[in-house]
């Protein structure tokens, strides 16, 4: 039942009508469900099968607004059933249900083609948005603890909920424009989902090509994007990635000064972005 | 009896669903209610505002916690990463007893996000009853286990959907949440009696009641939970009522959600079909007697 539950729908949203080996869908579904006074087999089974995908789709729509409005609404969907079909939930929430498009996107780009740069760039922002708005925020750095160890030596921690992404198109201000949303998930109980998708999007202007280095993060539960300079964003990558601090302050690159730094240093423990390694 | 050791030995009342378009009523109204239920799934998470808000709810209200994802009819072990998560969020809410529906949903690790129906075989009911008391032997906190609306019936069903709930319940012994519009939609959807339904499960293990609303298809009723409860739900509700006694009673309102008030008054309704009922008791009480 479960093969035959998450086969993509025909056209018409209905359930298709051969089965994998050829044989009419009809006459394996009777196989082992039973028909009623109204309904066949296959109708009856069809209930399940449009309630799956629609529940996905759903679920995509509502992650990746931007995605869609860059897509187009028939080339979105045709991702979506393309991606859900090879990366169905492997979840218990479908809050992780996009986890995996950024890698599908890079293995799949016809999907996205010819815009394939900028929806990796928006399906990584949507992602990070999803990450930010949910994960943990753990005890923040205080000046004290930098003093304890030695610089050279010293590892620091960036918020988990903080994601750092180095983009090629100004995505924040698209997505934006496209919807302003800072809504929570939420997973109901035993309620049906119907056809109906997210609502419509804006339609804007899809943005031109501008590297950009973002932080995607959270300041008392809500959601903000900051836009970083180059070699502060290397900074963070570093100590992301398990750099001692003096290390990573080097991967800032010439040019950069003490100043520049500090003042970087002193926004970041402002906002709360560095805690201890865990 | 409205306590028994399913539900924790509360006296709850009527409670409402927490949904996200009602926080910052009731955060700011502080609305007097019995209590909240919340899906677990969307207050498994590490931090952020889902946390929050639960945090400052806790403050005020009680809180029993719904799950949809356990899928204890599915033939995959329980999730050690859910579990844990799922006794993170039991100590948080300090929940008296906590519930998951009687369906499958996943199959080796892939999950369908659907309560899907089982095969009502002895086979498939002693592999679940075993399945929930581990869950439960985990968590630490008694477990109800909810009927589901279904669509679908398979040949090799041995018994009826009542008779397998009845026998999961009994060999996991734990407690059933009885979902009355579950049962209503199921019966209209298979052609069955709902009151043979509500005869047939043992009564002294029902610790809370569901009611919703479903809409009307021209073959089929489907479970949408985006309308009020419609007057045969309420009269089932109302005899389930006068069988178990007056027990822990949630209305789910999913799908197009009203205001908070409009939300309330309909699960205030309830009141009404407890008082019949409690007057129904008084001049025929149950024939199947309720465990101490």
């Amino acid at each position: 039942m479960h093969r035959a539950l998450v086969r993509p729908l025909a056209p018409g949203n209905r359930m298709q009508s051969r089965w994998t080996d050829g044989r009419p869908m009809a006459d394996v579904v009777a196989e082992f469900i039973k028909p009623n006074d109204r309904l066949t087999a296959f109708d009856r089974l069809e209930i399940y099968n449009r309630m799956y995908w629609f529940r996905l789709i759903d679920s995509f729509y509502e992650d990746n607004p931007g995605l869609r409005a860059a897509l187009g609404d028939r080339k979105f969907n045709q991702l979506a059933i393309a991606y859900l079909t090879k990366h169905p939930s492997r979840s218990f929430t479908l809050r992780n249900l996009c986890g995996q498009l950024e890698t599908f996107i890079r293995r799949e780009p016809r999907w996205t083609a010819p815009h394939t740069a900028l929806a990796l760039d928006i399906a990584r922002f949507e992602w990070a948005q999803t990450v930010t708005f949910d994960e943990a925020m753990r005890p923040v750095l205080t000046a004290a603890d930098f003093g304890r160890t030695d610089p050279s030596r010293l590892r620091l921690g960036l918020q988990p909920h903080v994601t750092l992404l180095a983009l090629q198109h100004p995505v924040d201000t698209y997505v934006i424009a496209v919807k302003k949303r800072d809504s929570l998930r939420s997973e109901a109980s035993n309620a049906t989902t119907s056809a109906r998708h997210a609502a419509r999007t804006r339609k804007v202007a899809r943005p031109r090509r501008e590297r950009l280095w973002l932080a995607v993060h959270r300041v008392e539960n809500r959601m903000y994007y900051k836009r970083l300079e180059a070699p502060a964003f290397k900074i963070l990558v570093a100590l992301r990635d398990g750099q001692p601090l003096v290390r990573a302050v080097a991967a800032a690159g010439r040019g950069v000064t003490p100043a520049q730094v500090q003042d970087w240093f002193a926004l970041w423990m402002q906002l709360g972005w560095i805690c201890r390694r865990k | 009896m409205p306590a028994n050791a399913f539900n924790g030995r509360t006296d709850y009342g009527i409670g409402l669903g927490l949904r996200v378009p009602h926080y910052s009523h009731i955060l700011e109204k502080k609305p007097v209610v019995g209590w909240f239920e919340i899906i677990s799934e969307n207050f498994m998470c590490d931090g952020g505002r889902p946390l929050e808000v639960l945090d400052r709810i806790l403050e005020q209200y009680r809180v029993v916690q719904h799950g949809v994802s356990m899928y204890f009819g599915s033939a995959d072990k329980p999730d050690r990463e859910h579990l844990k998560r799922l006794k993170a969020l039991v100590k948080r809410t300090n929940t008296p007893w906590l519930s998951d529906h009687l369906c499958w949903g996943s199959v080796d690790g892939t999950y369908t996000h659907d309560l899907l129906p089982m095969p009502y075989t002895l086979a498939a009911a002693k592999r679940t009853a075993a399945k929930i008391r581990r869950v439960r032997d985990f968590l630490e906190v008694p477990i109800c286990v909810e009927n589901v609306s279904s669509y679908a019936e398979f040949h090799v069903s041995e018994m009826t959907e009542w008779e397998f709930l009845s026998e999961v319940v009994e060999r996991a012994d734990c407690g059933i949440l009885l979902d009355v519009n579950n049962i209503y939609v199921s019966s209209r959807n298979h052609g069955f009696n709902p009151y043979d339904y509500l005869n047939g499960v043992p009564h002294h293990r029902v610790g809370q009641m569901h009611i919703a609303g479903h809409t009307k298809f021209e073959k089929y009723l489907l479970d949408t939970h985006d309308h009020p409860v419609l007057d045969p739900v309420w009269k089932l509700y109302a005899e389930a009522t006068r069988l178990c006694g007056v027990t822990a009673t949630l209305l789910e309102w999913d799908d197009r959600i009203p205001s908070f008030d409009e939300v309330h008054d309909e699960a205030l309704k309830a009141n009404e079909f407890i008082a019949d009922a409690k007057t129904a008791r008084k001049k025929s009480p149950s024939p199947r007697s309720r465990a101490a």
